[in-house]
């Protein structure tokens, strides 16, 4: 098979389908998800927990930041040879005695591997955690073919067995805790009986058992890929359990699903990853267990090795330039657990397969932007920058999130702010007083007005105010419509904060306040697309607010720093530099960066690393901090 | 009808790329040669796997087989492979038996993996290990095996000659063969699964017995 046409003109980018799109809205699903307490109790304990690690195993490797520089060089790599390094891979396999299989979209992939599962004569297969084939609904399109797929990681065994979705990239089932998990297993496990208990250990026994018997018969396996080596073919799955050894090894017949974006171009470039990965995602030196297989060795392990490669709108994200580096994700979750928006809201409000900061960018990307339901995930943020500082290949996902609301307001939402006249919205006595807001405004139209960021770095703020003067200085650039990228920033930078609690929801409820707060008295906005928009719509207890963000950012401003330093955050790169780690703080709730692996699989991890090391000193960011021009008053250590 | 499905991706990532990007230099200045002694290289790595749960036994050629009778216990039906140096092994006796697997799947002689699910532990040695992130790196070399026989039994004994100790990941991986099928071992298997507790052992052996040997 070889490429005849190719450099042709305009190939119109083809977006993803499956499981990408979320059900409904955010905005909505957030609503929902905040109900749930105990959803938001774990995915608190979850996100503080692996961050802490993460920044104690960081910041033990004094070269962190070179590992970084490369890792991030090396997917540039990737995306700009993408095509003649996936070539080249297919060749490699090929020569190693696999099959290669190349997939448009959700139903090729599904249709591909259904065909090679029945040509087995089998109707029972196991898997390995997958993103890949989670984001094309695979289990759901065997189970339409009589195929039992049967998920054999613990974690996605709990969402399974439970009927539920997996709410977090490396932990999937942290919203269910132990006694649920009992429950579950009691009622789902043949032969599980009433001495089941729930703890931990004795979970785990029951799942051993449970599965033992699968791995021991089953002729077809299913897997994802974290990596693809371009010029020797091998493959690699990175997890804790041994259940992707098991998947890897035993049956006859091995099928990996891989993004197209998952290859690296040598072998050496593991080196770089293989620290990269387990340090951000589970916050261990190194996970358990890492295969590494090259098509098919005679004599072990599988007789039959196919690889399906899954566009499914991956060549749509590399068509844009701008937002293409989301493609070098390596599914790690750190920026998931430095989320103050994702630790409040939960993973399933997303809606996508991937949550989170990076499912904010690749999600709409991935189906497009105009896709209306996951148009609000961009705005899903509070561009606090948090999920830069701790992205092991440095995707600047807040200048992503700025250009996608760009991209968003060019197509539809701008035509409607465009349409719809601006409702002035003048004082708003539900806010608390127009006072607490006029300080920050100030800050904003200072910006809107020069776009120069030469106002002193002193006061907090004007810290307050910068991180989101500097992305709407990065939206203004992109769309003429003057002031209310500005506004909209200052806007999103209090989402998290309205996010935090039923109460301060409340606010955002009583007549859009928090909307005309930030729209402010210049009127630049009446219409809000995205999270206030949603929620206002959304909200339906009409509760005057006991306080105001300013207030509330006073009475908790102290706390944040400290949580910040403890967890060992400061300032980020380039793009959060200086300034904003006072705007960091404005993400109010949870902001430190911290972190968590990966997709296709970094099973959810052991805690193992003591980490002893480093917990205030050491850390990994500290090198660019340095480098951001000039202070830093959290965090900053020496 | 429409173009085959590789010819379609290819054109679209072509498509895609029509600014055509530059691919950066990839600055490798992270650290690739150890400044450490043996010492304390090996030092780290013991420090390390007993972070991770392993346990962790210093040996020499005359030490290591009562060592691994020890780990084995009075009873045991163990596996290893081919080519692993019998002299390292206890004396067989009545209740302890070694079974040697022929590396090859295919041949008659191969343990299934029913028995290799019965046996109750295998020994074998190691191609490299990292002390940096406490990882041992099996890669189906003779005195490895093929990997369902570290993989099956619950108890792995495995043994790392000092020489094999290096610090860094790319000191490590630069001492694979790319192509072999390798698996790299940081403690037991483990999950964090249920409220982040870690629980040692699911799937793969639930004891690593390291025996540093030299
Ligand atoms: S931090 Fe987020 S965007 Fe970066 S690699 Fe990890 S999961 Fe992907």
């Amino acid at each position: 098979m070889s490429v005849t046409s190719l450099g042709m003109p305009a190939v119109r980018p083809v977006h993803g389908q499956g499981n990408l799109h979320a059900q409904v809205a955010f905005p909505k699903a957030a609503k929902k998800e905040l109900q749930n307490e105990q959803m938001r109790a774990n995915i608190r304990h979850a996100t503080h927990t692996i961050r802490h690690k993460r920044a104690g195993v960081v910041g033990e490797v004094p070269d962190w930041s070179e590992l970084r520089d490369a890792g991030s060089a090396i997917k540039e790599t990737v995306m700009a040879h993408l095509p003649e390094l996936l070539e080249q891979f297919e060749q490699n396999v090929v020569a190693q005695g696999g099959v290669v299989h190349w997939a448009r979209d959700a139903d090729e992939a599904n249709a591909i591997v259904t065909r090679l599962v029945q040509e087995q004569d089998t109707t029972d297969v196991i898997k390995v955690k997958s993103m890949a084939t989670q984001e094309i609904g695979l289990d759901e399109h065997l189970a339409e073919h009589g195929i039992t797929a049967t998920e054999t990681d613990l974690a996605e065994l709990i969402v399974q067995l439970g009927r539920d979705k997996p709410s977090h990239i490396l932990v999937p089932a942290i919203h269910k805790n132990r006694e649920e998990i009992r429950e579950i297993f009691s009622r789902e496990m043949p032969g599980v009986t009433d001495e089941l208990t729930s703890e931990p250990r004795v979970l785990a026994e029951a799942a051993r058992q449970h599965l033992r018997e699968k791995f021991l018969t089953s002729k077809v396996a299913i897997s994802g890929a974290n990596f693809g080596i371009a010029d020797t073919g091998t493959l690699s799955v990175v997890e804790s359990e041994g259940n992707g050894r098991m998947c890897l090894t035993l049956p006859e017949t091995l099928i990996t699903v891989m993004g197209i974006e998952k290859l690296l171009p040598t072998y050496q470039d593991l080196e770089v990853f293989f620290q990269l990965l387990p340090r951000s995602s589970t916050g261990e030196r190194m996970n358990p267990y890492t295969s590494l297989w090259t098509g098919v060795t005679p004599g072990d392990g599988p007789k039959n090795f196919h690889v399906v490669l899954l566009d499914n709108g991956r060549s749509a994200v590399l068509s844009d330039p701008k937002g293409r580096s989301a493609l070098h994700c390596i599914r790690c979750s750190a920026c998931l657990n430095v989320c103050p928006v994702y630790e409040h809201a939960g993973g399933h409000s997303y809606g996508s397969t991937y949550p989170g900061p990076i499912g904010a960018i690749l999600s709409p990307q991935l189906t497009g932007i105009t896709s209306e339901k996951n148009a609000s995930l961009p705005y899903a943020s509070s561009l606090c920058g948090a999920c830069y500082q701790v992205c092991p290949v440095k995707i600047n996902i807040p200048d992503i999130l700025v250009h996608l609301r760009d991209e968003d307001i060019r197509t539809q939402h701008g035509q409607r702010v465009d349409q719809s006249a601006p409702a002035p919205a003048s004082q708003d006595p539900a806010v608390g007083g127009q006072d607490d807001w006029r300080e920050e405004k100030s800050l904003t139209q200072d910006e809107g007005r020069g776009g120069q960021d030469t106002s002193p770095r002193e006061g907090s703020l004007q810290q307050l105010g910068s991180r989101a003067r500097r992305a709407g200085r990065r939206v203004r650039e992109a769309v003429p419509s003057r002031g209310l990228p500005t506004q909209m920033d200052a806007m999103m930078k209090g989402a998290s904060f309205v996010m935090s609690s039923g109460q301060r929801m409340a606010m955002a409820e009583r007549g859009l306040p928090l909307g005309r707060v930030v729209a402010g008295r210049d009127h630049a906005i009446g219409w809000l697309p995205g999270v206030v928009g949603g929620w206002t719509d959304e909200r339906n207890v009409p509760e005057p607010p006991r306080e105001s963000f300013r207030n509330w950012w006073k009475k908790h401003e102290g706390e944040t720093a400290e949580r910040l330093e403890r967890d060992g955050v400061s300032g980020a790169e380039d793009p959060v530099s200086a300034d904003d780690a006072a705007a960091r703080h404005s993400a109010a709730t949870g902001g430190s960066p911290a972190d968590g692996p990966g997709d296709d699989e970094p099973g959810a991890g052991p805690d193992a690393v003591a980490g002893a090391a480093s917990e205030s000193t050491g850390d990994p960011e500290r090198d660019n901090i340095e480098r951001g021009e000039g202070r830093q008053q959290n965090g900053g250590r020496a | 009808m429409s173009a085959d499905a590789k010819t379609q991706i290819l054109e679209r990532l072509h498509g895609a790329l029509a600014d055509h990007p530059q691919a950066p230099e990839v600055p490798r200045g992270y650290r690739h040669t150890s400044e450490l002694s043996r010492e304390e290289i090996v030092d780290m790595l013991e420090d390390r796997l007993v972070d991770y749960k392993a346990n962790v036994f210093r040996e020499t050629t005359q030490t290591v087989a009562d060592r691994i009778a020890t780990q084995l216990g009075a009873s045991a039906r163990y596996v290893i492979p081919e080519g692993l140096d019998t002299a390292l092994l206890p004396e067989e006796t009545a209740a302890r038996r070694a079974i040697v697997d022929p590396n090859d799947g295919r041949k008659a002689s191969a343990l299934t993996v029913r028995d290799l699910n019965r046996v109750d532990a295998v020994v074998t040695s190691s191609t490299v290990s990292c002390a940096q992130t406490g990882t041992i790196f099996l890669s189906g070399r003779p005195d490895e095996g093929r990997r369902a026989i570290t993989l099956v039994p619950d108890h792995h004994i495995c043994i790392v000659p000092l020489d094999t100790v290096v610090e860094l990941i790319p000191e490590a991986m630069s001492r694979v063969e790319p192509t072999a099928p390798t698996t790299m071992i940081s403690g037991p298997s483990a999950t964090s699964d249920i409220e982040l507790e870690r629980v040692e052992g699911v799937h793969g052996p639930r004891t690593l017995d390291v025996i540093l040997l030299g």
